[in-house]
C-alpha cells in the first residue's frame, strides 16, 4: 500500500476511529442500557402479560434500537467537529464520500453490531417465538446500516450547531419511516406465520441504493454545513 | 444575449423581482378570492348531494385542493433547492424557503379537513391509512425543513442547508407513499385522474377544479409575499434596498425600513 494513497487513507481513517473508540470504551456499551431500558419500560407500563408482550415484542426491540442509534448519531461527527479534523476531511485530496463512507462505517461497527447482537436478548425480555427472533436479527442487521447511512447524512447537516438533539430527530424520523415498516413488517409477517421474505428483500434493495448514494450525500451535506 | 434570456436574468435579480412582485401580487390573491368564492359557492351550493355520503362529501373541496397544493409546494420547494444548488441563484434560495411555510400550511389543512371527513365516513377522527400516514410524514418533513431553516444564523448557508434536506424529502416520499401503501390502506382511491376519465360528476368536478385554481394563485400570492420579505431581510444592506427606503419613504412598508436599520446595526 503506497502512503499517500487514498486507500491508505482511508486505512489510516478506520484506525484511528477505533483506536479513539477503544480509549473511550465504556461509552460503547450506552446504547445497549438505553435500548434495554425503554425496552423494560414496556412491561412496566402494559402490565406483564406474556401473550400481551409477545404481541408488541417485535415492534418494541425495532423502536428501541432506532432510538439507539439515533441518540448514537450525535457522536458521529462531534469531536472531530470540535478539534478541527473534520475540516481537515474535507480539505483532503481524497474523495470526501469515501472517507465519510469508512468512518460511517466504523460507527455502525462499533454502536449498531452490539445492539445487533443484544436485540434477540431483548426480544427475550418480551418473550419474542424463537423463529421470530431470527427474523428479528435478520431485519435489523439489514435496516441499520440504513439507518446509520441515512442519519449521517441529517447529522452532516446539523453539525456546526450547539443543541441539535431534538431537531436531528426531527430531520431523521420522518426519513427513517419506510425502514422501520418494512423492517417490523416482517417480523410482524414471520410472528403470524407469513412469507417475510418480500419486504427483507426491499430493505436490501434499499441498503444498496443508500451503499452508494448516502456517502455522496454526506459529503455533500458536510461541504454546505461547514461552508 | 436575445430578450427573452436577458429577461429572465434580469427576473433573477432581486430588485427587479422585488418590484415584478410588488405589482403582480394584488392580482394573485384578488383573483384567488374571487375564484375561491365562486368555487365555494358552486361546491356548497350548486352542486348535488352525493348519494352515498350525504352532505359531508362536500369537505372535498377543501380537502383535495389543499392536498394537491402541499405535494405542489414540495415539488416547487424542492425544484427550487435544486437551482439554487447547482447554480447558486439566490432568488430560488428564497423561494424555495418562502413556499415551505405556505405547503406546511396547506398539508395541515388537509390532514384537519380529513380527520373531520373521517369522522363521518370512517367513524374515527384518525385511522392509521396509508394516505393519512404519508400525508403525515410529509408535514414533518416540511417542519424539518422549516427548522433547519431557523436553526442556523447564517441565512444563505440555512437555505442551502435546508433546501438539501428538502431534496432527500423528494427521494423518500415516493418510497413512503409505496411503503404505507403496502402496510395498511383504508382511504378511498382518487375520484379525479389527470389521465382517463375522472369518476366524478362535471357538476361536483367544476367547483374542484376551480378551487384548485384559487388555491394555486393563493399559493403564488403568498410566495410572492414572502420572497419579497425574504429579499428585503437578505439585501438589508445593499443600495436597492436603501434607495427603496429613502425615495419611497412615505409609502414604504415599515418591515423594511426595520430591517435596513437591523442591517445596519
Amino acid at each position: 500500500m503506497k502512503p499517500g494513497s487514498t486507500r491508505a487513507a482511508c486505512t489510516a481513517l478506520i484506525k484511528r476511529d477505533l483506536i479513539l473508540i477503544w480509549r473511550r470504551r465504556g461509552d460503547a456499551i450506552n446504547p445497549i442500557l438505553f435500548a434495554l431500558i425503554v425496552v423494560a419500560l414496556f412491561p412496566l407500563a402494559l402490565g406483564p402479560e406474556p401473550e400481551q408482550l409477545r404481541h408488541i415484542a417485535t415492534g418494541v426491540v425495532f423502536v428501541a434500537v432506532l432510538l439507539a442509534g439515533l441518540l448514537a448519531l450525535d457522536t458521529l461527527f462531534r469531536s472531530d467537529y470540535e478539534d478541527g479534523s473534520l475540516e481537515q476531511l474535507v480539505l483532503s485530496p481524497h474523495p470526501l464520500s469515501l472517507l465519510l463512507g469508512c468512518k460511517i462505517a466504523v460507527h455502525w461497527f462499533t454502536t449498531a453490531l452490539p445492539l445487533l447482537i443484544a436485540a434477540p436478548l431483548l426480544g427475550e425480555l418480551l418473550h419474542m417465538d424463537g423463529p421470530v427472533r431470527w427474523v428479528l436479527t435478520g431485519a435489523l442487521f439489514l435496516a441499520t446500516p440504513l439507518l446509520s447511512l441515512i442519519g449521517a447524512v441529517c447529522v452532516a447537516l446539523t453539525v456546526g450547531m450547539r443543541r441539535s438533539g431534538m431537531l436531528l430527530a426531527l430531520l431523521v424520523l420522518p426519513l427513517y419511516v419506510p425502514v422501520l415498516i418494512f423492517g417490523a413488517g416482517a417480523c410482524n409477517a414471520a410472528a403470524l406465520g407469513l412469507p417475510y421474505l418480500a419486504p427483507l428483500l426491499w430493505l436490501g434493495a434499499a441498503l444498496v441504493l443508500a451503499l452508494v448514494l448516502a456517502p455522496l450525500a454526506c459529503a455533500a451535506a458536510l461541504r454546505i454545513s461547514l461552508s | 444575449m436575445n430578450t427573452l434570456v436577458l429577461w429572465f436574468h434580469k427576473l433573477g435579480s432581486p430588485p427587479t423581482f422585488h418590484r415584478l412582485a410588488g405589482a403582480l401580487m394584488p392580482w394573485f390573491y384578488g383573483i384567488a378570492i374571487a375564484l375561491g368564492v365562486i368555487g365555494i359557492y358552486g361546491g356548497l351550493v350548486l352542486a348535488p348531494r352525493d348519494y352515498q355520503q350525504g352532505d359531508a362529501y362536500r369537505i372535498i373541496f377543501v380537502h383535495v385542493p389543499s392536498a394537491w397544493m402541499g405535494m405542489f409546494a414540495y415539488f416547487f420547494m424542492a425544484a427550487n433547492a435544486f437551482i439554487a444548488l447547482i447554480w447558486r441563484i439566490k432568488l430560488s434560495e428564497v423561494m424555495a424557503m418562502a413556499s415551505a411555510p405556505a405547503g406546511a400550511t396547506f398539508t395541515f389543512i388537509t390532514l384537519v379537513t380529513g380527520s373531520l371527513w373521517g369522522k363521518p365516513m370512517w367513524g374515527t377522527w384518525w385511522e392509521w391509512d396509508a394516505r393519512l400516514t404519508s400525508e403525515l410524514v410529509l408535514l414533518f418533513l416540511y417542519l424539518g425543513v422549516i427548522g433547519l431553516y431557523h436553526a442556523i444564523e447564517d441565512r444563505r448557508q440555512a437555505a442551502r442547508a435546508a433546501g438539501f434536506l428538502a431534496l432527500i424529502g423528494t427521494v423518500n416520499i415516493p418510497i413512503v407513499h409505496f411503503s404505507v401503501n403496502w402496510w395498511n390502506t383504508l382511504h378511498q382511491a382518487s375520484t379525479v385522474r389527470l389521465l382517463g376519465p375522472s369518476k366524478i360528476d362535471s357538476s361536483m368536478l367544476w367547483p374542484l377544479l376551480v378551487m384548485a385554481l384559487a388555491t394555486h394563485l393563493w399559493f403564488f400570492g403568498t410566495l410572492l409575499a414572502r420572497t419579497r420579505t425574504g429579499l428585503l431581510e437578505l439585501d438589508g444592506g445593499k443600495d436597492w434596498v436603501r434607495a427603496l427606503v429613502l425615495t419611497d419613504g412615505t409609502r414604504a412598508a415599515p418591515e423594511a425600513t426595520a430591517i435596513t436599520e437591523q442591517a445596519h446595526g
